[in-house]
């Protein structure tokens, strides 16, 4: 399993043609506690760059892009009772949906999470 | 003297930030010949506050007053008796907070008011939750079928034949902005409120059926028949109200299927003030579509002491976090007249409310009767709560005239609803409240039995 960074603070689990998408600790972190995420339907096709989920805070709401094309195989249920998992994990249990990629060529020109770790330095 | 703030220097500054040589070049794309080329024709440029009064009060004069003349005006803006407690109450220091609640440390007393209103319309609903209020019934029914929308991803909307024309109306005018097609129909003069037809019309594409409850007619539809028809083709029941105080008596629309109840919540204390402004209400029945409703939200929180507290909430869904994704332009609520609305409600009380409600549909009854004996005229109802139609082989638009000329406010024809339909230009709409009297009823039969003889 190899995992990608974007500049929009999202990451990717490749695995064979499935990807698994989330935002960020950085991400999670700079938009204070996660009151609500909408995750896209099974079966919606997604482009990369385009809005596929909702991430709302407080006082905030943030669409998440698709770092990848694909089709939705899965959104993160327990997201729903529990949005505060994109908190508490937000790189593990507060992933956001799973897709199965349609052209693995877009991953190329994403980051490690070393040159991720690198681009947020940057940030601050 | 003219009240202008700005200076020459201000407006020389603005303008030149715009990029405009003047202020004429500014509003260059209005047409010349829409502009005023001198004072307003019967206006005097300036005249004495005793002046103006005097004028007023002559002006005044030539206005058949509701409340000085057999009134049976309804269809959709109500005439009921408003304690002198609610004008008292709503001008108290303590509701005269932030003009916006957005700051909930100093906005309490506006954050209750607007908590105890949901709750309020909420339970008059039968519903979960209810918004903190929208401009007035017809916008709040549109921007339940908007919500329709979000919620099926379908854009069909089908408009019961009872369903107000004026918010079929508007309606129909956004909807010429958005993706929504609105489908609607005439009703037709019968007893009954069509239940039939309107499920007739519900398809796959069908985001939401709206209906009202009482319909334009007066009439009292199947609510759950319909549900249950809008629900079994994956489309949403919204009920429209346009007479709370019919609530009183007849069950919740929120109990009866409906998904988004919607109405106009004026006959609640708000008076009919020439027409507006008016107070829109707006429930849900599921919790789980909170996040696609329209509007304000107030809701119940405790602060860092643990205290009871009240702040505005979910407002990720507005306009002012979510820009062009929000899920409606409103980003206020009416709340003075919500005010009202809770005041009036609080001082009736559920047993208050039903007990008006007894007194409204009792007078009506009394009211249909006594028509019934006019010869030559005919109630079309079988059901109603305080409005019902009667028909007669007459232009009803002519007679609601002649009848004013007379001292006597009958009701609204169906001509001035529908214009363009000529099926239904013998019919009337009659509506009695408490306000009426026996006598203000016995002039009404014997002026429509001189009429109609």
């Amino acid at each position: 399993m190899s995992r990608y960074f974007t500049e929009e603070h999202e990451w990717i689990d490749v695995e064979g043609d499935t990807a698994t998408i989330g935002i960020t600790d950085y991400a999670q972190e700079q938009l204070g506690d996660v009151v609500f995420v909408e995750v896209p339907d099974e079966g919606t096709e997604v482009a990369k760059g385009k809005e596929a989920a909702v991430v709302e805070s407080v006082k905030a709401a943030s669409d998440v892009y698709a770092p990848i094309g694909g089709t939705v195989t899965e959104g993160n249920s327990a997201l729903e009772d529990d949005p505060a998992l994109v908190n508490s994990s937000p790189e593990e249990d507060g992933w956001f949906f799973r897709l199965t990629i349609a052209d693995r060529s877009e991953l190329e020109g994403l980051m490690d999470e070393k040159a991720y770790k690198a681009f947020v330095d940057t940030l601050d | 003297m003219r009240y202008l703030p700005h200076t020459d220097i201000d407006r020389a500054a603005m303008l030149d930030t715009i990029g405009a040589d003047s202020v004429d070049a500014l509003f260059s794309d209005v047409p010349s010949d829409l502009y005023l080329d001198g004072p307003v024709e019967g206006l005097p440029l300036h005249a004495s506050e005793m002046a103006v009064e005097r004028h007023m009060r002559r002006l005044s004069k030539k206005n058949l007053a509701a409340a000085d003349t057999p009134f049976f005006l309804g269809a959709g803006a109500y005439r009921h008796h408003v304690p002198a407690t609610v004008d008292h109450i709503i001008q108290r220091g303590e509701f005269l907070t932030a003009y916006t609640p957005y700051q909930p440390e100093i906005a309490q007393g506006t954050l209750q008011m607007l908590f105890e209103f949901q709750t309020q319309v909420a339970r008059l609903y039968g519903c979960a939750i209810a918004n903190a209020s929208m401009y007035d019934g017809s916008t709040a029914c549109w921007e339940a079928m908007v919500m329709a929308e979000r919620i099926t991803k379908r854009t069909r909307v089908v408009c019961a034949a009872g369903l107000h024309p004026h918010y079929v109306s508007v309606a129909t005018t956004l909807a010429r902005f958005t993706r929504a097609s609105v489908d609607t129909a005439v009703p037709v003069l019968e007893a009954g409120a069509g239940e039939d037809a309107i499920i007739d019309r519900i398809d796959e594409e069908t985001s939401c059926v709206v209906v009202q409850y009482p319909d334009i007619l007066g009439r009292i539809p199947d609510l759950q028949r319909i549900a249950d028809a809008a629900h079994d083709k994956g489309a949403l029941l919204i009920a429209v109200n346009t007479e709370p105080v019919a609530l009183g008596a007849l069950e919740a629309p929120g109990d009866l299927g409906a998904d988004i109840v919607v109405g106009e919540g004026q006959a609640i204390g708000v008076g009919l003030q020439f027409g507006g402004p008016y107070l829109g209400l707006f429930a849900i029945a599921n919790p789980r579509h909170v996040r696609q409703m329209p509007g304000r939200l107030c809701g119940e929180t405790i602060d860092a002491d643990g205290k009871r507290g009240f702040v505005l909430t979910l407002s990720t869904r507005e306009q002012h976090i979510r820009r062009e994704k929000a899920t409606s332009n409103i980003c206020t609520n009416s709340g003075l007249c919500a005010l009202a609305f809770s005041v009036h409600m609080t001082l009736l009380g559920d047993a208050g409310l039903s007990r008006l409600a007894a007194v409204n549909h009792a007078l009506a009854c009394k009211a249909a009767d006594r028509l019934g004996r006019v010869p030559g005229l005919k109630v079309l109802n079988d059901t109603f709560f305080n409005e019902f139609t009667v028909t007669f082989d007459r232009d009803a638009r002519q007679l609601v005239r002649d009848l004013a000329d007379k001292g006597i406010l009958a009701g609204i024809s169906l001509g001035r609803l529908f214009p363009d339909e000529a099926s239904l230009s013998g019919g009337l709409l009659v509506t009695v409240t408490e306000t009426s009297t026996e006598e203000d009823i016995e002039a009404l039969a014997n002026a429509l039995q001189e009429a109609l003889s």
